[in-house]
């Protein structure tokens, strides 16, 4: 056996041995294989069981409560021009960093011609970038981003503001629905390499209790709500 | 120490009470510690308020980890198989200097000289940084508090928020000390001052590192998932820009399911900071995939026992279902105090006071379980429920057995038992003693000096008997008729 092997051996050992076992026990392997494939819920917050409308509106207030600024875009137009104008108001260039996501591409830019573009992972000096969240729980304002060429996850931690364009349809009460989502999406008992929960702009209280925003991550999140 | 090193090498746990003395008369300690109370302990109120459903969830929340702990070789293997299966690999290291040798290898395979470290309390307890550094490998701690104490030179004083100890002059002093390059004079007379030029110096450090190496909230069998909560981002930095991913875990933090993940999730962030959630929560899975164009080429997970086992099949079970959220130090008079240095150990508080003579053996440790008033707050506020005062009694209760406490307390002890077994004995010596502390007190009605007792005596008086004994006053009053 090498090392790797030994050691291995040696922590499972240990483990059976304090919990009185056999590797080889069929209830007890029966009983880890069932809970895996059943995945079964705890309970779920009331408040993460609302109707669609009302979780729209918990993700708002949550969101906002956690210092993003949110938008609700009835049409895509105003979805583009709520993007533009975030970068406008914060007097910041008028340039985005994005990723291959089909849904963001089809949006109707022409309605914001200014907006200059740049693709792919993002880089030291973006200013400003544009993700799209595949879902998001209303329970406590978390917009779920997946990594992949379609949105990178440097356009979430690199540039000093991030944009997140969620559809109304895929807002849903509670974690377990979306993960739900994600199951239908990248298959069951797996995930793509890197799931966020997002669930405002980056901060820390580490002195002195004080919140400060844009610790490491973006100072500024924006969110537009589309639908 | 035998297995536990990293900060806590130079203070002795044994030096507990004079580190408690000296942490009482440190007047900008005192100052920094009223943050604990100011922030955590009505944050978490508020949000456990905000969420009816929080005491259920706690109940779930510990048969989740029960569960798991009980069958934890198998879903150690489940989620061994899942991790490999997306192209990652997982070193299992039964010591804490395995865990050490392994992430040096691996460093040293990817030729790296710049490590990026998310918080980690796993990487303290096994002194990675002295590890990695004595190999010429130059670690960079970027969770703000972590990298406050790593240029102080000190070990974190709170498991979430590691520089509580510090006020915001503190820092300012190191940061004009340690943060070379910068202009003389600049002001950094404000928390935001302070944390805009982290955020410059550390970002230099994330787009150069090579390796990035974090810990975990949570390990999920059913997907092999590493899970990070974070505030600032820092961990998602470490652990999406370098060629590597380094995840260190120890072996109870597995839990089976994205669901159990969920539960577990609603309790943490609650209980510790008193948020709803924290700002970022990452589930982190394997390398890059093909068609990525971003994240880890290489993905490692260092799964630590050290320890851990031995505490599985002992009285110490409850403590593995631990999810590290900070309320019972939070909550504990006794940090509140004189905050988590004093301690002498990496974990401080109740928490520590169970986990430390467990990961180093109690005759490293003997003071912790001693170290609290026992008022109970600890355990009401643990989100998994963990009989924190009793495990403290057991530690008590064994180091007792070893039979080498100082000699005057087991002769004193003894004599104690000796009479208590006796109740004619015991009732007549009472009936000699209580009247006799009471002539010997006089009218104050308390010593300001006792012989043997000037620990207790040096800053408070001892109230004396009143002259009767318990019995002699119940006879009395029940034959008054007064019951």
């Amino acid at each position: 056996m090498s090392t790797l092997d030994q050691d291995r051996a040696t922590v499972l050992s240990r483990i059976r041995i304090a919990l009185g076992v056999t590797g080889a026990d069929g209830a007890r392997e029966a009983a880890v294989a069932d809970r895996l494939r059943r995945h079964p819920r705890g309970t779920i917050p009331a408040r993460g069981l609302q109707s669609a409308e009302a979780g729209i509106a918990l993700l708002e207030a949550m969101l906002a409560s956690q210092g993003a600024e949110v938008t609700r875009a009835r049409t895509p137009e105003v979805a583009v021009r709520a993007i533009a104008d975030t970068l406008r108001v914060h007097e910041l260039p008028l340039r985005l960093r994005m990723g291959n996501d089909p849904l963001l591409h089809a949006l109707p830019w022409d309605a914001a011609l200014e907006l200059e573009w740049r693709f792919g992972a993002a880089e030291a000096e973006d200013r400003a970038a544009l993700s799209r969240a595949v879902a998001a729980a209303a329970e406590t304002g978390s917009l779920f981003l997946v990594s992949g060429g379609d949105n990178p996850t440097t356009l979430a931690f690199l540039p000093e503001t991030h944009i997140i364009l969620i559809r109304a349809g895929d807002i849903v009460g509670c974690y377990e629905e979306a993960f739900d989502r994600l199951r239908t999406a990248f298959g069951v008992g797996t995930l793509p390499r890197a799931v966020t929960m997002i669930s405002g702009p980056s901060r820390t209280a580490d002195i002195e209790q004080i919140i400060v925003r844009g610790a490491h991550g973006p100072k500024r999140l924006h969110v537009v709500v589309l639908g | 120490m035998s297995r536990m090193s990293g900060g806590s090498d130079d203070a002795s746990p044994q030096s507990f009470k004079e580190g408690a003395s000296r942490a009482l008369a440190d007047a900008k300690l005192q100052r920094a510690l009223l943050n604990v109370k100011r922030g955590f302990i009505a944050k978490r109120a508020l949000a456990k308020s905000k969420l009816p459903e929080f005491d259920q969830l706690r109940d779930e929340g510990r048969a989740i980890k029960d569960h798991t702990l009980a069958h934890l070789d198998l879903y150690l293997e489940a989620y061994e198989r899942k991790v490999i299966g997306c192209g990652g690999s997982v070193h299992f290291a039964p010591s804490a200097a395995d865990a050490r040798d392994i992430v040096l290898r691996l460093c040293q395979d990817a030729g790296a000289h710049l490590v990026t470290k998310g918080k980690s309390m796993v990487s303290e307890e096994i002194g990675l940084n002295p590890h990695l550094e004595a190999a010429g490998v130059e670690v960079a701690e970027t969770d703000l508090g972590e990298h406050i104490i790593q240029i102080r030179g000190e070990g974190p004083s709170h498991i979430i928020a590691p520089v509580i100890h510090l006020n915001k002059e503190d820092i300012a002093e190191d940061f004009a000390r340690a943060h070379r390059g910068l202009p003389q004079g600049r002001s950094l007379a404000t928390v935001q001052d302070l944390v805009a030029e982290a955020r410059a110096v550390l970002r230099e450090k994330f787009l150069g590192a090579d390796v990035g190496i974090t810990g975990a909230n949570l390990l999920i069998a059913e997907t092999g998932s590493s899970v990070i909560v974070t505030n600032e981002g820092n961990g998602d930095l470490t652990q999406t820009l370098p060629r590597m991913h380094i995840v260190i875990a120890s072996i109870e933090k597995i839990v089976p399911t994205l669901e159990d993940a969920c539960t577990i999730l609603r309790l943490l962030a609650r209980s510790g900071t008193g948020q709803e959630i924290t700002t970022y929560t990452t589930f982190a899975t394997g390398p890059a995939r093909a068609g990525d164009s971003d994240g880890p080429r290489q993905y490692h997970v260092v799964l630590l026992d050290n320890g851990r086992s031995e505490m599985l099949g002992s009285e110490f079970r409850d403590m593995l279902r631990c999810i590290r959220c900070g309320a019972c130090l939070n909550h504990c008079p006794v940090y509140g105090a004189i905050g988590g240095h004093a301690y002498g150990s990496l974990y401080p508080g109740p928490m520590g006071a169970v986990l430390t003579p467990a990961l180093a053996g109690i005759d490293h440790a003997r003071d912790l379980p001693s170290a609290s008033s026992f008022c109970g707050r600890c355990e009401e506020v643990c989100p998994m429920a963990i009989p924190l005062p009793s495990l403290m009694r057991k530690w008590r209760e064994r180091d007792f057995e070893r039979g080498d406490p100082p000699l005057a307390q087991r002769l004193a002890l003894k004599l104690w038992a000796f009479a208590a077994k006796r109740p004619r004995l015991y009732h007549g010596l009472g009936g000699v003693v209580a009247p006799l502390l009471a002539r010997l007190a006089g009218a104050q009605g308390r010593f300001r000096s006792l012989p043997f007792a000037g620990a207790w005596t040096g800053t408070r008086d001892l109230p004396a008997p009143e002259g009767k004994t318990f019995h002699e006053l119940y006879r009395e009053k029940t034959r008054s008729g007064m019951r």
